[in-house]
Formats: structure tokens, sequence, C-alpha cells
């Protein structure tokens, strides 16, 4: 008989995410569903607004990749509106772009899925002596990993220990046998999860100094930028390059030698090895170089064949409501999208944990919807990103990936795994924080002849326009599409990374990325799911941005069909 | 008694009282702050620092180190609604104290979905198992708006699918004292911009009990550490406005304190955003800032370690902290124009014409009342 399993909250995410899976008498995971549960409606919100807040209020989609739709939902007004932005500000946008990217995948990965990697409680019985000579193994020069410090970091969790009161570390899947870090490994791990606490800070701070603040900086306008004095401050240039220094003297030192060693003490652990069952990927252009120059570059891989690389050709998106909350006649392309929110009740029905309310597959049961390119799901995020540009040959990229392989021993083919995923997000960490200092130089030398940062743009009310922007969000692609008439918002979608991941069944029958990277996972105890957390942890969810997608029109709210006896 | 005095000695009745409860470490933090190279004296720079950004006078530094030394008792649940984890964020880039001192040291942070390990069942029983185990002795932190269309089922949280209205409820009722963090679980924020699809409110609006609103999208990391230090140590609400947000920190307007203020008085303005008069720093009034209808510190406590805030960076408030700013201070790169003030502005609705004509005496002040009579009318 088979078993189904209910994990929600899925914690240590942006937004609410519900995840169900369908366990055979091995468990053995033979179907998977993701369900979003928070609608907030935001594009019914951008209608009739004028063009120039929309980056404020799209920003707000998500608090985590702040910069993210701000930037995005700027440039689509732009390129909709036909406004060049001064060659400054794109430098400077790009760079704020740089810190979000450090920024969240540190977070990301000590924070948000650390946990289902290192074992807090194994942690405490290390010898932190011995510790210190394991962390040379990873590191010549080991960061936050010296015996004092990592005596002081075990003294502070066995304080929590012996209170009785765990905090946020309280039951969790401690001793869960698909842990395997020694306890010397998961000491320095949580060691470093303590530190990246700390650095995250300063990579926000990054930010700030364009930005104004961060989360939620507000620096970006329609036509540039507005930090105009604090680029042409000499102090605050340095500031950035000695901030973004130390964020990477971090990622060397702590969270590259940190995915070696995960590298190595998890590469015979199934459920890590893999996760990629949906093997098309795309990604878009990223980290400006020079006028129309990006080290990483658009394109699209599918079945996994990197010996191919197509360009991406945004009039192949578009977005399948069948099992989304929402109704709609067929897939549709972002410009022309009509959505009408639909929601249905989940279904009760017998769990391992007795009778809940479960999602009801053969109906709709996410307000994700199911991006499609070409008719195919597609996975994008960091590992697509590396994946594009391994495949196009852009040599940055392939000297940190071959480096990796070479010195973890792993073939390119575990680039298609959990593990993959994971490592794919600190190279391109990496190689944000190695490559950004050429985007800073490119922007000091401009400033020399040239200190436009913003050009007046302006909108005709009696014309009609639609545009997109397009960037790489710490998520993977993300994309704003916007139509204007009579110099207001006339219609507005996002389609977002956590969407193309997350997205429900289509209508063909096809399945995501997070309900494919499930199937054949075994879960060594069924209540206390650690694989299935790892796995989807590794695409790093972002769920407010994905709920927000819908085009609004003609119905009233009060016509959903709600059955409260089931929530 | 005057004021000070009677709070004073409500500070002190509160640390006796969290004296008596168990210790829930062993090493005492004195102990471990001299284990960690931190004297006694630096120790009391940082209290005296606290002290004064909570805007009280120094003999309180005394209570305010006592307190720090016996604040972590206090359970600490935080709630994430219809929101977009901003507001967790800004947690993680405090300073004062940094979010790890925060978890060891203050708080027993029972449920956070954005930092907690447990996931699905088991972060539902962390919950329930602090909500009975510390009834009526929690704190509560909401962050999000909770919507009330259709019964509240654009969210639902845990195994069960119990709906935001529902949690929020449940989680209420045993809460010593609860703090919306940020405008949404405050105001509603940018769900509840028209026309509010998903009857999205701010928290006081679904439940009875008294509510500290830090207004702010989010509110910097320390006004969110330094209201929850205020509480802690004095086991009671801090004085709140008419929005019910810490005078501490949304005592004066925007306007009031920001750098840029001095400009404004002069009829100094940034034109056109870039142009020189933004290199020169000038006020950003006629680009839209809506810092004087605004009430909050981000011009003295700034965002980021002090980094920076908006102002600084060129761009115009946008009023975040207010309640319907999306609404009411739109369009956020144009004036709003007098006509658009709201009731709060008695006085900032004199800012363009009155006041300036009273306080810029002397430096021209017929002449700026009419560079701004002229804003008023291209709009």
């Amino acid at each position: 008989m088979s078993k189904r399993v209910v994990i929600d909250p899925i914690t240590r995410i942006e937004g609410h995410l519900r995840i169900e899976v369908e366990l055979d008498q091995n468990n053995v995971v033979k179907k998977a569903w993701a369900s979003s549960t928070l609608f907030r409606g935001l594009e019914i919100i951008l209608k009739g607004r004028t063009p120039y807040d929309v980056g404020l209020l799209v920003q707000r989609i998500c608090g985590v990749c702040t910069f993210s739709h701000y930037l995005c939902g700027t440039m689509a007004v732009e390129n909709a509106i036909g406004a060049k932005v001064p060659l400054n500000a794109q430098y400077l946008r790009s760079l704020m772009l740089d810190s979000l990217h450090m920024h969240d995948h540190i977070v990301h990965f000590y924070i948000l899925a650390g946990m289902d990697w290192i074992d807090v409680v194994s942690a405490l019985s290390a010898d932190p002596a011995k510790a210190a000579q394991v962390a040379m193994k990873y590191s010549a020069t080991p960061m936050a990993a010296g015996e004092g410090e990592l005596r002081a970091v075990q003294e502070k969790v066995k304080g929590l220990v012996a209170s009785g009161k765990l905090g946020p570390f309280a039951n969790a899947y401690w001793g869960n046998k698909t842990y395997k870090f020694s306890p010397e490994q998961n000491l320095i791990g949580l060691s470093h999860y303590l530190k990246a606490l700390e650095v995250q800070r300063i990579a926000a701070e990054t930010m700030a100094i364009w930005g104004g603040k961060n989360p939620h900086p507000q620096s970006i306008v329609v036509g540039g930028i507005t930090s105009v004095r604090d680029m042409l401050s000499p102090a605050r240039l340095q500031e950035f390059a000695q901030k973004t220094a130390h964020v990477k003297e971090f990622i060397e030192r702590c969270y590259y030698p940190d995915l070696l060693m995960a590298a190595e003490a998890y590469k015979n652990e199934n459920s890590v090895l893999g996760g990629a069952n949906v093997r098309n990927f795309m990604a878009t252009n990223e980290l400006l170089l020079g006028e129309n120059n990006h080290l990483f570059k658009q394109g699209i891989i599918r079945n996994g064949d990197l010996s191919k690389v197509e360009d991406v050709d945004p009039m192949k998106i578009e977005e399948d409501v069948a099992h989304a909350w929402y109704s709609a006649k067929g897939p549709q392309h972002p410009w022309n999208g009509t959505t009408i929110p639909d929601h249905t009740p989940f279904i009760e029905r017998d769990t391992i944990y007795g009778k809940l309310p479960t999602v009801d597959e053969a109906g709709k049961y996410s307000w994700v919807k199911s991006p499609r390119y070409a008719g195919e799901p597609v996975e994008v995020g960091p590992l697509s990103a590396i994946l594009v540009n391994y495949a196009r040959g852009t040599k940055e990229v392939v000297e940190v990936v071959d480096e990796f392989l070479r010195q973890t021993g792993l073939p390119t083919e575990a680039l298609f795994s959990t593990l993959g995923r994971t490592a794919a997000r600190m190279l391109h960490c990496l190689i944000n924080a190695r490559n950004c200092d050429r985007t800073f130089n490119a922007l000091v030398k401009n400033i020399n002849s040239d200190e436009t940062t913003y050009i007046q743009p302006s909108i005709d009310p009696d014309k009609e326009y639609k545009g997109f922007g397009m960037i790489e969000a710490p998520r993977g692609l993300l994309s704003h599409w916007i139509r204007i008439k009579g110099a207001l918002v006339e219609n507005y979608q996002a389609v977002v990374p956590t969407t193309w991941n997350a997205g429900p069944i289509d209508s063909n029958g096809k399945v995501g990325p997070y309900e494919a990277s499930l199937v054949g996972l075994q879960i060594s105890e069924p209540e206390k799911p650690l694989e299935v957390v790892r796995v989807i942890h590794s695409f790093d969810p972002c769920m407010a941005c994905s709920v927000h997608v819908m085009d609004y029109k003609g119905k009233s709210l009060s016509e959903f069909r709600v059955d409260p006896s089931a929530l | 008694m005057d004021t000070h005095a009677a709070l004073y000695e409500l500070g002190k009745k509160r640390l006796e009282s969290l004296r008596q409860l168990p210790a829930r470490q062993s090493v005492s933090l004195r102990e471990k702050l001299e284990q960690s190279g931190i004297t006694r004296r630096d120790f009391m720079k940082w209290s005296a620092a606290m002290t004064a950004m909570l805007a009280l006078p120094l003999p309180f530094s005394n209570l305010v180190a006592e307190a720090a030394e016996l604040a972590d008792r206090v359970p600490l649940i935080w709630l994430n609604l219809a929101e977009c984890t901003g507001c967790s964020e800004s947690l993680l880039r405090a300073t004062t104290p940094d979010v790890s001192t925060l978890i060891f040291d203050y708080v027993s942070l029972e449920y956070q979905e954005v930092l907690m390990a447990a996931a699905g069942m088991q972060a539902e029983q962390n919950l329930e198992h602090a909500m009975k185990q510390y009834h009526g002795r929690y704190l509560l932190a909401v962050e999000g708006a909770v919507p009330t269309a259709n019964n509240g089922s654009f969210l639902t949280i845990g195994p069960h699918a119990k709906t935001g209205m529902q949690l929020i409820k449940e989680a209420a009722a045993g809460a010593a004292a609860i703090i919306s963090v940020g405008t949404c679980s405050s105001f509603g924020g940018v769900q509840a911009a028209a026309p509010n699809p998903t009857g999205a409110k701010g928290v006081q609006a679904v439940i009875d009990q008294p509510v500290i609103n830090l207004g702010g999208c989010p509110p910097s990391e320390t006004n969110i550490t330094g209201t929850l230090m205020y509480y802690i140590m004095f086991g009671k609400l801090p004085a709140l406005d008419m929005f019910n947000r810490p005078k501490w920190a949304y005592g004066a307007r925007v306007h009031d304190n920001c750098e840029r203020r001095g400009h404004f008085d002069a009829g100094e303005f940034v034109e056109v955003f870039g142009d020189q008069a933004a290199k020169d720093g000038y006020c950003l009034y006629k680009v839209g800032c809506k810092g004087p209808y605004t009430y909050n510190n981000c011009p003295t406590e700034r965002f980021n370690s002090h980094t920076s805030w908006p102002v600084l960076a060129g761009h115009g408030c946008i009023g975040c902290s207010e309640p319907d700013f999306w609404d009411t201070m739109a369009d956020f790169e144009k004036p709003l124009g007098r006509q658009l003030l709201h009731g709060l502005d008695a006085t900032a609705d004199t800012v363009g014409a009155v006041i300036l004509g009273v306080t810029a005496v002397g430096i021209g002040a017929h002449a700026i009342g009419s560079i701004f009579a002229g804003t008023y009318e291209e709009k």
C-alpha cells in the first residue's frame, strides 16, 4: 500500500510551500506534488498605476532576492518605452546584482540549506583540536576553524542544549542516517554557519552602498539610478571594494572548502546524487563587463546535452494553469495572459500522520503556474547558468567547474544532481566574487569621462507600449512583462525562477523540476523526511516570488469556489 | 514620581521577576563576555549606546546592562503570513544585538520559519508546544498581512492547512505582547494596496489585543531589535504614537532630521535625477520625497549598520512606514501636492508654503513659496 507524506511548512525558504510525496513499500517516492499556499495578487494591484512606480512595487514580490524584481520590473518599463540607460547606471545595477548573488547564495547554503547537511547534535561530540586539523584538508587557510574558535562554537551550542531549550535547532531531523559528515566536519560546518550570519550582513551592506538600504533598496528609477553622489565619492567606491573583498575571502576560505567537504562526505549518498530529472536548463546574461558584454551568456540546453546550446527565444515562453488555482483556456504567453483565480479545497485522506487535508492532484493544487519553454518544463537557477556557460565554453566558468570536478574526483554527470545544484550555486557565487571587480573597474574608468547616471524618460499617453525585462536572479532566469496604455500599467506578468521550478503538472502531464526531482528518492524515515527537504532546498525555493503571477480580468472575487471546511 | 523615575522602577521590578525564572544557561553572560575578551567596561559602553538609542537618560544604562544579562528567558514566536520575507531578512542584518547573539543570549526562538531547522510536522509541533508551554508569557512577532477574503483561503500553513487568520488568532491568544514587524503586518502592506484582492489586513485589524506596529518596508534592523529589547528590558509596551508605533523610533518625521533639510529650507531642490543639484545633495522634495509626511528614524539610524538610507542614495523617501502608503503616497517620484495631504499632516500641509515662509525668513522665503506653488500647479 502506498503511503502519503505531507511536509508543510517547508521551512528555511522564502514564503509558503507544501510538499507531498507518495511512497511505495520500500519508501521510494513514486509521485510528488508541490503546492504553494499563499496568493497575494500583486499584478492586480499594479494595474492602473504609473509605470514609474512599477519597480518599487514589484520589488515587494520578494524580500530575499530583494533587488531582482526591482531591477527586472524597471527594465521591463525601459524596454517598453525605449529608454536607453546610461552605462554608469548599468554598471551600478550590475554591481548591486552581484552583491545580491553573493549575499543570497551565502545565506542559502548556510542558513537555509545548511541544516540539511550539517548535523548540529553530532557537532557537540566533535574534538575541536581534531576538527581544526580536518579543516586544513579542504583549505590551506581555513576561516573560523581554529581549535579555539571551534571550541567556543561548541560551548555556545552546548549551552543551549544544557538549557533544554534548543531554540531554532529544536526538533529537527538530527541523527538521520543520511547525515554524512563526521562530528568534526559537522563542527566546522556549524562554525561557518555562525560566521555566515556575520558575513551576510557585510554582503548586504555592499548593496546598501548604492541602494540606500537592503532589503528593498531604493535607488533604481526608470532611466537610470539615483545614487550619483555615492558613485562620485572615492570613499564610497573604496568602501564597496573593501567589503566585497571581505565577502570574497569568506567564499574562498569557507564556502568553497565546505563544498569540497560535502562532495567528499556525501558522494555515495543517493539522496544527493539524484534530484535532476528535468534535464532542460535555461539562463540569461549576467555580470556586465562592458557595454553589451556579459560574463555569463544566455542559452538553453535540452535533455542534458552539453554539446548543444540554443539561444533563448522569449516568445517561446508560455504559462499553463491546468493544475494551478487559476482558470484559463490553454497555455498563454505572458503578454497575453488572462488568468482568473479559481481556488479549490484540499481533499482529506490518510497520511502517515493520520487524516490530513491533502492536494487534489486530479484538480488544482497550487498558486504557482507552470511555465513552459516551447511546451517543455525547464530548470532555472545557478546550475543552469553554470551548465549553459560550461557548454558554451565560457572561460571563467569552465575553469572553476573543471577545477572543482578535479578536486572532488566527481564526473561531469554529477552536476546533474542535488549536490551539483548546491555546488553550482557556490561556483556561481565564486565567479561573481572574482569578477565583479571587472565591472567595478569599468565603472571607475567610465566615470573619468562620463558622470551621467540618468536620462529622463517620457511616456506618451496616446501611445501603447509593451516590453519585457530579463535578468539572472539568484534563483535563476527572471522575466517581467508589461503593457502600458494611457501612460498607465495596462497589464503585468512576472515569470519567476521559482515558478519555472515549482510549478505543478501541466495539461500535457509534464512534470516540473521540483516534483520530478523527488521521484525515485528513497526516504530512510518517512516521519522525518530529511531527504525530501534536502532536495527541495537545493533549488532555493522562493515562493512569494512565484505566487503573485496573475492577470486578473472581469471576475469578482466573490465568485471563487472555496470550501472553508477543508481549510 | 516623574515619568522616567516611574519607568525606571517598572524596569527594576520587571528584572526582579525575570531573575526569579530558572536560568537558561549555566555560564552567565558576564562570564561569557569575559571569555570572549569583552570587558565589563566594553559591555557598559554598549549598554550606554543602547540606552541612548532608546532615547532614555543615561542612568538607565545600568538597567539595560542588567536586562541583557537576564534577557535570555523570553520565548519568541515569529509567524510569517502574507509577506515577502523582507522583515526576516532585515532581522538577519541586525547588529545591536546581532542575530546570533539574539538567538543564543536574549530570546528562545521557538518558531521562526526562515531560521528554524525543523520542518513540516515537526515545525508545527514546535509551534504548538511553545504556545502551550509558554502560554501568557511568549512574545509574538508577526511578519506579513492576514488575508481575510474567502475565509482566509489565500494563505494556509502547516500539515493541517490552517489559514493565516486561524493561526494568528490562536497565537495571539496566549501572547504576552504582540509586535507587528513591518508595514504588512501593521497595516496590510503591499497586498492590501487597492484593490486589495485578498482582503489583506494588518494584525490589529483581526485581533482584539494591543499590538505594537513597526511600520517600514522593511523596518530597519535597529527598529526590530530595539523594540524587542525594549520589551525584554521593561516588560511592557513602549510609548506609542497614534498608529501604535514606538515613539522612540517613530517620534519624528523623516523630514525633521533629514541631512538634506538645510537645502529644503534654502529652497535648493533636485529637479531631475542625476542633475547638478543631485550631485550636490540638494533636497529631493520635487522628485517625490515623502519625508515630510513620514514618521521614522531613518535619517538618524540609517540601515545596514548605518551604511545608508534611501535619501542619502538620492531617492526620495516613499513613506513606507505609514498606513496605506502604496495608495496615499503614490506617485512616488512626484510631490504629493497639498490637495492630497491626509489629516495627520496638519503641519506637513503647511510645509510647502507656510512653514517655509516662516522658517526661511531672510533667505528668500517668498521666492521659495512660489517655487512650490508652481509645483502644485504643474501637477
